[in-house]
């Protein structure tokens, strides 16, 4: 009986038609790319306009509340625009991906900013009311903007490393904690 | 005239040397010069949003300009000299890339443009939009569009 695992499901999507075509795909690939990149400026770079209202250090005039209702929508957009493009790059190269230790650092991440942000809404932006047009917002909402940057930094510079295959799986040896990291099947040695 | 002589002597300098001699150099300064687009992207989108008349709607145009200047600023200033390393590295390739033609001809415009004529339309501009923001703002968009995805394509061509 074949075993059933996500390798296993990855290699299976490895072998459609369309995620080679993808891949393999002159213009479609590398259009694909660019617009995951380039919309970068747009999810990311308003991403941090926001986080530099809320540590205080920019748009300070602006309401917290308003800055939120104006911005956000236009990040919203971005992060569709990067959701898709990157599930199509995902798909193109599954397994590769997959296997990738900076791809597997980059989900992390990207879990965490994940739920920062719904923390952020869930909890501290509750009181926001009372700090609305504050200069500098209280310490758990610049925390949370502190967090945001961060993690949206390393995630860019772990997206970026992908590309690179110093530690992928087929250019062996490579040492135990790689091969263990990025869920290498490694052939036991002689 | 030909440049490809200039092209070889970047190529050359010590800069472009280190660069290419490091597996990691180059990876790294790419990544900073990513971050550097995406503020750059983010402090040039908020100011050409209000000038479209979306966005920070609520206050004055020439407000938020002065606001995101600094950050853009700086961020222009980090994707100029990472720009310029990762070019010194493989300035030669760029030579003969077309890409790397339509970045560098735009990036000049783009720049002067944003400095000595959206700069100086946003500081007189007040609460509303008008047909003057708009159109400098849709401009500023497409100019940074270009430079950023024909800078992206230099690794493709």
């Amino acid at each position: 009986m074949p075993r059933v695992s996500i390798l296993s499901f990855l290699e299976w999507l490895d072998s459609h038609a369309w995620s080679t075509a993808l891949h393999e795909s002159l213009y479609m690939y590398p259009l694909v790319e660019s617009t995951h990149v380039v919309t970068l400026a747009l999810f990311v770079g308003l991403t941090v306009t926001w986080d530099l209202r809320l540590l205080g250090w920019a748009f300070t005039q602006v309401p917290v509340s308003e800055f939120a209702r104006r911005i956000l929508p236009w990040s919203r957009v971005g992060f569709f625009i990067m959701t898709t493009t990157g599930l199509l790059l995902f798909y193109a190269i599954p397994v590769r991906n997959y296997q990738n230790i900076f791809f597997r650092v980059k989900m992390i991440m990207l879990v965490l900013a994940l739920v920062n942000i719904w923390y952020f809404h869930r909890r501290t932006e509750r009181s926001v009311s009372g700090w609305d047009t504050w200069t500098t917002p209280p310490p758990a909402a610049r925390f949370a903007a502190a967090a945001s940057i961060t993690l949206w930094f390393a995630i860019v510079v772990a997206g970026r490393m992908i590309a690179y295959n110093w530690f992928d799986c087929d250019i062996q040896p490579q040492s135990d904690f790689i091969n263990w990291a990025a869920g290498c099947v490694v052939p036991p040695a002689e | 005239m030909d440049l490809l002589p200039y092209f070889e002597w970047i190529e050359a300098t010590a800069i472009g040397n280190a660069i290419r001699q490091s597996l990691w150099l180059f990876p790294v300064i790419e990544a900073v010069h990513l971050l550097g687009l995406s503020v750059l992207g983010g402090s040039v989108l908020i100011v050409d949003l209000r000038m479209l008349g979306a966005g920070l709607r609520n206050h004055a145009i020439s407000q938020i300009a002065r606001d995101a200047r600094p950050w853009f600023v700086g961020a222009l200033v980090i994707m100029l000299l990472t720009g310029w390393a990762l070019f010194s590295s493989e300035a030669i390739k760029c030579y003969y890339n077309f890409s790397f033609w339509v970045k560098i001809t735009t990036l000049p415009v783009a720049i002067g443009f944003a400095f000595f004529v959206r700069d100086r339309i946003a500081a007189g501009a007040g609460m509303n939009a008008t047909t003057l923001t708009r159109v400098i703002g849709l401009l500023s968009i497409a100019l940074w569009f270009t430079v950023a995805a024909a800078g992206r394509w230099i690794g493709f061509s």
